[in-house]
């Protein structure tokens, strides 16, 4: 089933990470995301590695949910990393015809895995711990001092929690659509290529339909509640730094000077 | 007469594995007779929904074996797709599942799955409308241009038009007026008698199914806790109020007469019944003549 995706996917909990402010998360995500692609030496992806590993462990989401969220870019790392290696530079190790692997290419195609895992993961804490809401808080109050150039902060805010809100609504809805239509005998899982893109038009059409009413029935509800965008609005709950974000935010701070520290000293590899 | 529906101890559990394991149907036993009408009640939750599911193999039991005139439906995965034509099932708020450019067009989508010809779905088309209370003229209209009402006739007659031998039917009153609600049962009644093939009806409305069911399976919390004929489950009043099912209004003022020792029979059902009784206990006792 469409559920089955655990990637995106949040789950209430009250660890370390999940009391967190969302900005001072999102901010060490991005710091983080950075940090990863400018590791060189094998010290400062050590670091990493272990960074990411602690906050898995402080997350007190079970492992098996990060694995899962890994399956599904198991491929796009094998393949990138496969590519990686045969573009190496220096002395073969191996040659076969054409194909050469270098010592080079190796490093690059530990390096570009190992990356691409941590990216992967550390996202994944992210939307694990916080709910939708929360991020797009974040998000909105992250942004506002774009709103001084008149952009539309506070709309793309709103807008994006109620695509996030309506996403388990719509898989729901598909759900339910795709078994109403089984039940009427189509047959969505064998045939050729366009058989089946056919067979998706019976789920489609009604998925859409519903989409459209239910956006509607949200404006009115709106509308009828008097909202009328952002201006001189204030939130129920509000968000504030507290002693932990700091404190993680000097955590952050520690690998990222561990890291530049061990490629300024140490010979890079790539 | 021979059962066309077998349960054995089917068991299901949602989303195992996840921190939102769920065990919607327990261990749940039961056979249906062919040509009855069966109630299925039970509270939100109760895993009724989840119950007719298995009927028609929409969901695969996690444990347990699900039997159609006696042989397993699961025994070959790949054939499942005709036990859907055999047990037709409606859902809840089955208008939403409306696509096709005509309702004559939505109504013939399960009949042209099942690859009947063109003579065969024409006259099934027009059947099924017409057991649905779907006037002939509506067949050529977008079924977004028809009313709530229309729209749950035309998905009901969709799967009418498959002309399974069991029709299960997932609360097909909810969200109509009392009005549309009473023409839409006895329409159902009226087909139930006509082709005499088996119908479960899923419903919290135990006015409804009071009125209709010949027998009547009650679900709570996951497990099937009564089977019996209709009478015999309405004169349990006070285990249906325990857990939170109400018994219609006119079984429960017969039903504490007699707590209060009149000599009056269980499982009265409907206002007639009750009238014909309570007079035949006044002219016992010599009150009228």
């Amino acid at each position: 089933m469409v559920r089955d995706v655990a990637f995106g996917q949040f789950f209430p909990g009250k660890s370390l990470i999940h009391r967190l402010d969302p900005r001072a998360k999102l901010i060490m995500l991005v710091a983080f995301l950075v940090i990863i692609f400018c590791t060189f030496t094998y010290p400062s992806l050590l670091i990493v590695i272990l960074f990411t590993v602690m906050f898995i462990l402080l997350s007190g989401v079970p492992a098996k949910f990060y694995f899962k969220s890994l399956k599904v870019i198991i491929f796009i790392v094998i393949i990138t990393s496969v590519l990686n290696m045969f573009y190496g530079t220096g002395t073969p190790l191996f040659e076969w015809g054409i194909l050469k692997i270098t010592l080079d290419g190796i490093n690059r195609a530990i390096f570009v895995s190992i990356r691409i895992v941590c990216l992967i993961l550390a996202s994944s804490c992210l939307t694990f711990t916080t709910s939708p809401t929360d991020l797009t808080d974040a998000i909105e109050r992250l942004m506002k001092p774009l709103g001084k150039i008149h952009f539309p902060v506070h709309e793309i805010a709103m807008m994006m929690s109620l695509a996030l809100r309506f996403v388990p609504t719509l898989l729901e809805e598909t759900d339910k659509i795709t078994q109403a239509q089984k039940a009427r005998g189509a047959d969505m899982e064998s045939g050729n290529i366009f058989h089946r893109v056919k067979a998706f038009i019976p789920i489609l059409v009604p998925l859409f339909v519903s989409a459209f009413r239910r956006a509607y029935d949200l404006a009115t509800a709106m509308e009828c509640r008097c909202y009328r965008g952002g201006f001189g609005r204030t939130r129920m709950k509000v968000i504030h730094m507290s002693k932990r974000d700091v404190l993680s935010f000097a955590a952050m701070g520690l690998v990222i000077c561990g890291v530049i520290i061990c490629n300024i000293l140490l010979p890079a590899v790539l | 007469m021979s059962n066309i529906l077998e349960l054995e101890n089917i068991n299901y559990v949602y989303g195992v594995g996840t921190p939102f394991e769920k065990r919607a149907v327990d261990n749940v036993s039961v056979s249906i007779k062919k040509g009855e009408f069966v109630g299925i009640m039970g509270h939100t939750g109760s895993g009724k929904s989840t119950l007719v599911q298995m009927l028609n193999g929409l969901i695969k039991p996690t444990s347990g074996r699900v039997l159609f005139d006696g042989a397993d439906i699961w025994e070959n995965p790949k054939e499942i797709r005709k036990i859907r034509f055999k047990v037709g099932m409606v859902f809840q708020y089955p208008e939403y599942q409306l696509f096709e450019e005509t309702v004559y067009k939505d109504i013939a989508f399960g009949a042209i799955n099942m690859g009947k010809s063109s003579d065969e779905l024409d006259r099934a088309v027009r059947k099924a409308a017409e057991f649905s209370g779907l006037k002939p003229e509506l067949l050529t209209k977008s079924p977004f241009d028809l009313s709530g009402g229309e729209k749950r006739r035309a998905a009901i007659a969709g799967v009418i038009a498959m002309d399974p031998d069991v029709l299960v039917l997932d609360e097909p009153t909810a969200g109509l007026d009392p009005m549309g609600r009473d023409v839409l049962l006895s329409q159902i009644v009226q087909y139930h008698n006509k082709r005499k093939n088996t119908v479960l009806l899923v419903s919290h409305s135990m006015e409804d199914i009071a009125r209709v069911a010949d027998r009547i399976i009650v679900m709570n919390k996951s497990r099937l806790v009564m089977y019996d004929e209709t009478k015999k489950i309405f004169s349990r009043g006070s285990e249906l109020e325990k857990i939170g099912l109400r018994v219609p209004q006119i079984t429960k003022i017969m039903l504490t007469l007699k707590e209060r020792g009149y000599d009056i029979s269980d499982g009265i059902l409907t206002v007639d019944d009750a009238l014909a009784e309570i007079s035949s206990l006044l002219k016992k006792e010599g009150k009228i003549w």
